[in-house]
């Protein structure tokens, strides 16, 4: 017998420190894959947010770099500017990267960086122990929204990826989830596209990947499943946003 | 040499292209603006490139990652800019990672005014950001030193793997004075075997300062802690000015050092045994220049500010003389002949003025 | 003929590939890891055709599938 499924090579052996059932780990296999079936891990060089993620560049097998809290993408920025062959991408969470790095979210795409950025939206800072986050979904009952997220008091959540498809140096956007086997196949494809795009040098890719948080969210991780599908994606735009002719092409 | 007449912040931008600055990421605030401005000009025919930040907290991270590639890079601010800079400087410390960053200073606090001003000291000096942490930070007190001091700056950055603070102050900045464009020294450095930049037949490497445990936090700590010792130990630089025989020394740096150069020699010329002491590293504190006070009945300080670096004077003076400061604040200057009062006045000594 | 294999010591005993496995070869085990997480097993190893949803929907790359 052969092995068909198994760890790829663009992790690490280190298992992950992720809570059980979070998806972060799905996540973080799909970017591994994609490392490994582009032959680009000793090409690559990832950039860490702070939060869950934080950690996780011990977890990918390329050369990595802990950023600031938010900062992860001007960091990506000056990796990329110095080292224009390479393949630079962040992996960052909802809450840094649509909260305090709002402001870079929004530049690296009107500038055309060319990096790839997977972001990771479970809906709450995950990590500080499951605050409300730009993208917790309206009446989502949080550390700081005890009552229920009050959109008339604090407004409404933030769809970034819809945002930044506006922006003309964005050149590929695609909002996913990782629920279903088949969701989380079509995620993989959308992050390999969003590497491709980058070693064609196109421009901007992000890729948003709807994500569970069992701790915080206080459900089983089965239950997570069917909350993110009935709470988060109705409120966030899915599919792949937006796709230049030449991204098309590829 | 044939030396060139030439704005500080512009000499500052020529000496960055020298020193093999590749990278520059800014955002334009008075009066630092023609730093980025002449960069923008010549650092791409340099083969370099500047890319203006969305704000300084961009520009301060964007230094952060090339610096993590071994690339030369520097950004440039004035005080508020330099502020937002803060948070982004904790993390180069941390991560030991070389970046030269410039503060021409301005009035504070807050919007404060466009004029000369050291009050950003404690913030260069002491860790402005938070966790406790140092970094080399030079006085330039003419445009030569401006230029001399941000070639300089990058091999310092290198050796040290630290970041470099250059603090100038608008006026140093802005005035335009000729500048001999000496070609860097050949420093022999240590090789960059840290960088990232892809682990094909290597091992991957990262860079980063977070700490799970406090054991590690601790020895991290220690790590830094002993590297900056080491260069409390071998950095100090100061110039002495008719400070051997002195009696009365005034202590000042950058514009002020300029300043107070004249005023030694007007006391002088009046028959007062003044000299001056020009700290040129800020950090590390040139402790070692008031080690041997010998006959100094006192010392009085001159600063745009407040009264900031008197404390490191103090704490190097250990109360062994009387020490003294004169201060201007807003952008405005002190002249030799009010040095020179002072002096008078709190010395008890006959001036004219 | 297909089988999975559960590394136990990466399983955090999190159930998703035990509600995503169509043939129910899966289950959570009574043993636990030196984390203290019971483990999956292929408690009715026969029915796996190696389709691989349980290894897609894993967190932990917890499992490899052999055919």
């Amino acid at each position: 017998m052969q092995k068909v499924f198994g760890r790829p090579q663009g992790l690490t052996d280190l298992p992950f420190h992720y809570c059980p059932g979070c998806t972060h780990g799905i996540v973080h296999r799909l970017v591994g894959e994609v490392l490994e079936e582009l032959d680009i891990i000793g090409d690559t060089i990832g950039v860490a947010p702070v939060g869950c993620a934080g950690f996780s560049l011990d977890f990918f097998a390329c050369d990595f770099v802990g950023a600031a809290h938010g900062r992860a993408q001007a960091v990506a920025t000056g990796i990329k500017r110095a080292l224009p062959d390479k393949i630079v991408f962040t992996y960052q969470g909802d809450g840094d990267i649509a909260a305090i790095g709002t402001a870079h979210a929004i530049h690296v795409a009107a500038r055309g960086e060319k990096i790839t950025t997977i972001m990771v939206n479970n809906a709450v800072f995950g990590m500080t122990g499951g605050q409300m986050a730009p993208t917790t979904i309206g009446g989502q009952v949080t550390t700081t929204s005890p009552y229920g997220r009050d959109c008339a008091l604090v407004g409404a959540p933030i769809d970034l990826p819809k945002t930044v498809a506006t922006l003309n140096g964005a050149v590929y956007v695609a909002a996913c989830a990782v629920d279903t086997p088949k969701n989380i196949l079509q995620a993989k494809k959308c992050i390999k596209k969003a590497f491709q795009v980058q070693q064609r040098g196109l421009g901007y890719a992000l890729v948003s990947v709807l994500s569970t948080c069992p701790t915080n969210w206080g459900l089983s991780p089965v239950d997570c499943l069917k909350w993110l599908q009935e709470n988060m994606m109705p409120v966030y735009e899915m599919g792949e946003l937006k796709m230049t002719e030449e991204v098309k092409a590829l | 040499m044939s030396k060139e007449l030439m704005k500080g912040n512009e000499a500052i931008g020529e000496a960055a292209i020298r020193a093999g600055c590749k990278l520059f990421f800014g955002y334009p605030i008075t009066p630092s603006t023609e730093i980025v401005e002449y960069l923008a000009k010549y650092l791409p025919k340099a083969g370099g490139t500047v890319l203006q930040g969305e704000d300084e907290v961009a520009s301060i991270n964007m230094c952060y990652g090339a610096a993590t590639t071994g690339t030369r890079v520097m950004t440039a601010s004035s005080s508020p800019g330099f502020s937002l800079k803060q948070e982004g400087l904790s993390f180069l410390a941390a991560a030991e990672l070389p970046v030269v960053i410039v503060n021409v200073n301005r009035v504070g606090p807050g919007l404060g005014g466009l004029g000369p001003s050291q009050a950003d000291y404690f913030q260069c000096t002491k860790g402005g950001g938070h966790g406790g942490y140092r970094q080399i930070v030079l006085a330039p007190s003419k445009g030569q030193e401006l230029y001399d001091f941000t070639l300089e700056a990058f091999d310092l950055a290198d050796r040290y793997r630290t970041p470099v603070v250059i603090m100038a102050d608008g006026f140093l900045g802005q005035m335009m004075e000729p500048v001999e464009l000496k070609k860097p020294a050949q420093a022999e450095l240590p090789a960059k075997d840290w960088t990232v930049g892809g682990c094909r037949g290597r091992a991957k490497r990262k860079i980063a300062s977070y700490a799970l445990t406090n054991e590690v936090g601790e020895a991290n700590n220690l790590h830094w802690q002993a590297k900056w010792a080491r260069m409390q130990d071998t950095l100090q630089r100061w110039e002495s000015f008719h400070a051997e025989d002195a009696e009365y020394l005034i202590v000042g740096f950058g514009t002020c050092g300029r300043i107070a150069k004249s005023t030694v020699l007007a006391a002088r010329r009046q028959g007062l045994k003044v000299g001056l002491i020009r700290p040129i590293t800020l950090w590390p504190f040139p402790v070692k220049a008031f080690a041997d006070l010998g006959g100094v009945k006192g010392i009085l300080t001159v600063e745009l500010n407040f009264g900031q670096m008197v404390e490191d004077v103090k704490l190097a003076v250990e109360c062994r003389t009387p020490v003294f400061s004169h201060n201007r604040v807003g952008g405005m200057m002190p002249s030799e002949g009010e040095i020179l009062r002072k002096l008078g006045q709190v010395f008890g000594l006959a001036v004219e003025v | 003929m297909a089988k999975v294999v559960v590394l136990g010591e990466y399983c955090k005993s999190c159930g998703l590939c035990v509600a995503a496995c169509p043939r129910k070869v899966l289950a959570i085990g009574d043993k636990a890891n030196s984390k203290g997480y019971y483990v999956a097993v292929p408690a009715d190893p026969d029915k796996c055709i190696g389709c691989g949803l349980c290894g897609t929907v894993c967190p932990d790359l917890a499992l490899e599938i052999y055919k």
